[in-house]
């Protein structure tokens, strides 16, 4: 399949990227807002042209862990779902990270807590960027503003995640996923054969081809001095991964008197609004975090120098804002502005809450 | 050149499938294009509208406060977007069944009967063609309409493609409207 | 005769098989778990499949399986190994892959995984080691634990109005369109072990063939659990378990 000009929802984009990025399996649960990745992978039938397994598995539980498999087996796997089916395989997450197994998950997150709405939210921010699973570990979670980002984050989700053996995240909202734009889909990346395969993952568990050593992919450590051993060996790849791969994009912060922090779709309302503030005279710099872990500390620091102030805007009741105001040290004032359940700001709310809560 | 465009109306009339076409034909005039339906429950029986933008330049947000062009196809979404047309924008709104009609005067106001319009067609499911063919006329972006049945092309399933010379005649009936 | 006279090629009868690791394993003495490797093991060997066969260890006692033979594992949570065991079989066709799986796993915490995958027909062997207790967190009630049977949790024994009845996983999997094989067979006696043994053969071959879901079920001892000598565990078993557990095969297609 060649270069292609397309206009598609971000989750139809998921599927067709999924495909021309080479991935080998999904493995998915359908939950609304998110059901058109394995409907449209199902329609596309990938299995008859790039051999692609696609499955729609029991559970959400049934789906992660066999992404779990397909990744302990050196396969290019992932899966998608929303919120509540993400809290259920925070357990399988937390196992595919301790083993240092490659892998794509994908969180188009709707309105909660518990079962909520399924109108947009970035209330999964904390579950996503501190671990949500049990004990130390992390996610690289890439967060899309953009139907173009939703595929370029599955090659780049998928490159990253095999570079540190780490499973990587897209966290998505529901106006990325549910919105229509204009999408280039990519060139078809052919899938590794088995041969690659063994070549680039020599630990992986597929059979003792060549009579190799046996391969065991496990998370467990009865030995504590061992298990400490294991832990440090991750947070010294977490660092690595801090130093190499930390992501974010700038909007006429220079000259800027205040800033705005957004991620995902959100960044993109508070862009329009800081037109809006731009005609009243207010100027006003944007600073959007691409990847929320790592997450952007020292660029925002930076960014926030000489400003009179920062405003948190996020689908959620003030959940980056820590991360933001760990980052400037209390030097500026930080506010937070957020809707809840499923509401999406518009433009003027948010340029209204920047005089209300900034400005003053 | 930068339209930002909402269609509202009832679940079923085709405001999603006539803003994906609207979409997909400003794409295929080289345009950057968003795509932003209100989704879930209220899809249901209830009311349905999509944001529409069409820009040269890249789109900041999808989500909009204020429209150059608003169409309403029913009381409801008549009463909720008038309010949101810019000074000087265009409102299109379909008279059927609208006992309350806006009152602006710092706007463009187009009433048309499209069910009427429709109904000269013989074919109940080119109502949002029609419309679309209002729409097109009205606004000052005039995009062309080679452009247009490209985006139809790429918009229907191959098995309706059949369909596009109906939806053709159905886009002019439209523009029709808003010549006489 | 010297001791060297003995020690001869032609004079051996028996061997460790080459797949098991030359570790000491964790389980108690008297454990049905031992045999139970051996011959899957000596099923590898003889098939000629170590080098296209994938293992998936459960939580329990057989937790550690992974330690004692010789080939490519992966160590599922809790009652997930049939999901795991179903992407690897689906992304590598051409390997045999099999789940180990005990009581808990199989029957209680992992019964969606393992009944859908079961359903789908997924070319993997369950094997479903029952031994009617929670060996690994010190002998509480599995779903199998028998009516009267005191645990750590029954300590006066199962009460179905408290506890509910014993649950037959097996004949569950037997009655899915996707199984193509389903049996029970024990460890207790030479002649169990053979039948066992070729049960675990047929089983490989049937993934081999791609037939679908083969669950090979041993009725096991937990004479640690049991709180009883390896000896008396065995006449336990068969005086109690065989009853609600009968032997033999419920399907063979």
């Amino acid at each position: 399949m060649k270069e292609e000009v397309r206009l598609m929802k971000g989750n139809e984009a998921i599927a067709h990227a999924a495909i021309r990025y080479g991935c080998d399996g999904y493995f998915g649960y359908p939950i609304t807002p998110q059901s058109e990745v394995l409907e449209t992978l199902e329609e596309l039938m990938p299995w008859e042209t790039t051999g692609m397994v696609v499955l729609q598995a029991e559970s959400e539980v049934a789906a992660i862990n066999m992404v779990y498999g397909g990744a302990a087996s050196g396969k290019a796997v992932m899966t998608s779902s929303s919120s509540p089916g993400v809290s259920l395989k925070q357990e399988g997450i937390s196992y595919i990270a301790a083993a240092s197994l490659p892998a794509l998950i994908l969180n188009v997150m709707r309105g909660g807590p518990g079962l909520g709405t399924i109108q947009p939210s970035q209330a999964d921010y904390f579950q996503a960027t501190k671990g949500g699973g049990h004990g130390d570990y992390h996610l690289i979670v890439l967060a899309p503003s953009t139907v173009q980002e939703m595929v370029d984050f599955v090659g780049l989700g998928f490159d990253l995640a095999f570079k540190y053996c780490n499973p990587a995240m897209i966290l998505a909202d529901g106006i990325v996923g549910q919105m229509m734009e204009k999408v280039v889909l990519p060139e078809q990346r052919p899938r590794r054969t088995d041969e690659e395969i063994r070549k680039q993952c020599p630990w992986a568990a597929n059979g003792r081809a060549d009579g190799r050593k046996r391969n065991v992919i496990t998370s467990l450590e009865l030995e504590s001095s061992r298990m400490e051993i294991i832990n440090h060996e991750l947070q010294a790849r977490y660092k690595q991964i801090e130093e190499n791969e930390t992501r974010w994009e700038e909007i006429d912060v220079e000259g800027a008197d205040y800033l705005i922090v957004a991620f995902g779709s959100i960044a993109r309302i508070c862009a329009k609004a800081k037109e809006m503030a731009a005609e009243k005279g207010i100027k006003v710099g944007i600073v959007r975090p691409i990847t929320l872990w790592p997450f952007p500390t020292k660029a925002i620091e930076e960014a926030a120098k000489g400003k009179k102030g920062i405003l948190c805007v996020e689908l959620n009741a003030g959940q980056m804002i820590e991360d933001v105001r760990l980052a400037v040290h209390d030097s500026l004032p930080v506010e937070h502005f957020g809707r809840l359940g499923g509401i999406i700001p518009s433009p003027d709310e948010v340029l209204e809450a920047l005089e209300k809560k900034i400005i003053k | 050149m930068k339209e930002e465009i909402i269609i509202a109306g009832f679940g079923g009339q085709g405001v999603l499938s006539m803003g994906k076409i609207l979409a997909y034909s400003g794409l295929m005039d080289d345009k950057e294009v968003t795509w932003m339906p209100s989704y879930g429950p209220e899809q249901r029986g209830g009311t349905a509208n999509v944001t529409v933008i069409l820009s040269d330049e890249r789109i900041s947000s999808p989500v909009l406060d204020s429209f150059d062009i608003v169409v309403a196809l029913n009381q409801q979404s008549l009463d909720k977007f008038a309010p949101k047309v810019k000074k000087g924008g265009i409102l299109i709104y379909d008279t059927n069944g609208i006992h309350n009609r806006p009152t602006r005067d710092d706007i463009e106001i187009y009433p048309i009967d499209a069910m009427d319009a429709t109904l000269d067609l013989g074919n109940s499911k080119a109502y949002n063609m029609v419309v679309m063919g209002a729409l097109l006329e009205a606004m000052p972006y005039k995009l062309p309409m080679e452009n247009v049945i490209k985006g139809l092309k790429k918009s229907l399933p191959e098995r309706h493609h059949k369909l596009i010379p109906l939806n053709e005649q159905a886009i002019e009936k439209g523009r029709a409207l808003l010549k006489k | 005769m010297d001791i060297k006279d003995i020690i001869r090629p032609e004079n051996k009868v028996y061997s460790k098989p080459e797949l098991l690791e030359e570790v000491h394993m964790h389980y108690c003495p008297g454990c049905s778990h031992g045999v139970i490797h051996k011959l899957i093991a000596e099923v590898i060997a003889e098939m000629g499949l170590t080098d296209k066969t994938v293992g998936v260890s459960p939580v329990g006692c057989a937790v550690f399986a992974y330690n004692y033979i010789d080939v490519d594992w992966v160590e599922a949570a809790h009652g997930r190994a049939p999901a795991v065991a179903t992407a690897v079989s689906r992304l590598w066709p051409e390997d045999v892959v099999f789940t180990y799986q005990g009581d808990g796993d199989m029957s209680a915490i992992g019964t969606a995984e393992s009944i859908h995958a079961a359903n789908r027909g997924e070319n993997i062997v369950m094997i479903f080691v029952n031994n009617a207790i929670y060996g690994m967190t010190g002998g509480q009630m599995a779903p199998t634990t028998l009516v009267g049977q005191k645990t750590a949790t029954t300590p006066y024994g199962r009460r179905i109005d408290l506890n509910g009845h014993p649950l037959e996983i097996t004949n569950l999997m037997a009655i899915l369109d996707g199984t193509c094989y389903v049996t029970r067979q024990a460890v207790h006696t030479p002649a169990s072990v053979r039948k066992t043994k070729a049960a675990i053969k047929k089983a490989f071959e049937n993934a081999i063939a791609k037939k679908g879901t083969s669950v090979v079920e041993v009725v096991a001892t937990c004479n640690s659990g049991w709180k009883m000598s390896p000896e008396k565990a065995n006449e336990w078993m068969v005086a109690n378990m065989f009853e609600k557990y009968p032997l033999g095969d419920l399907k063979n297609e």
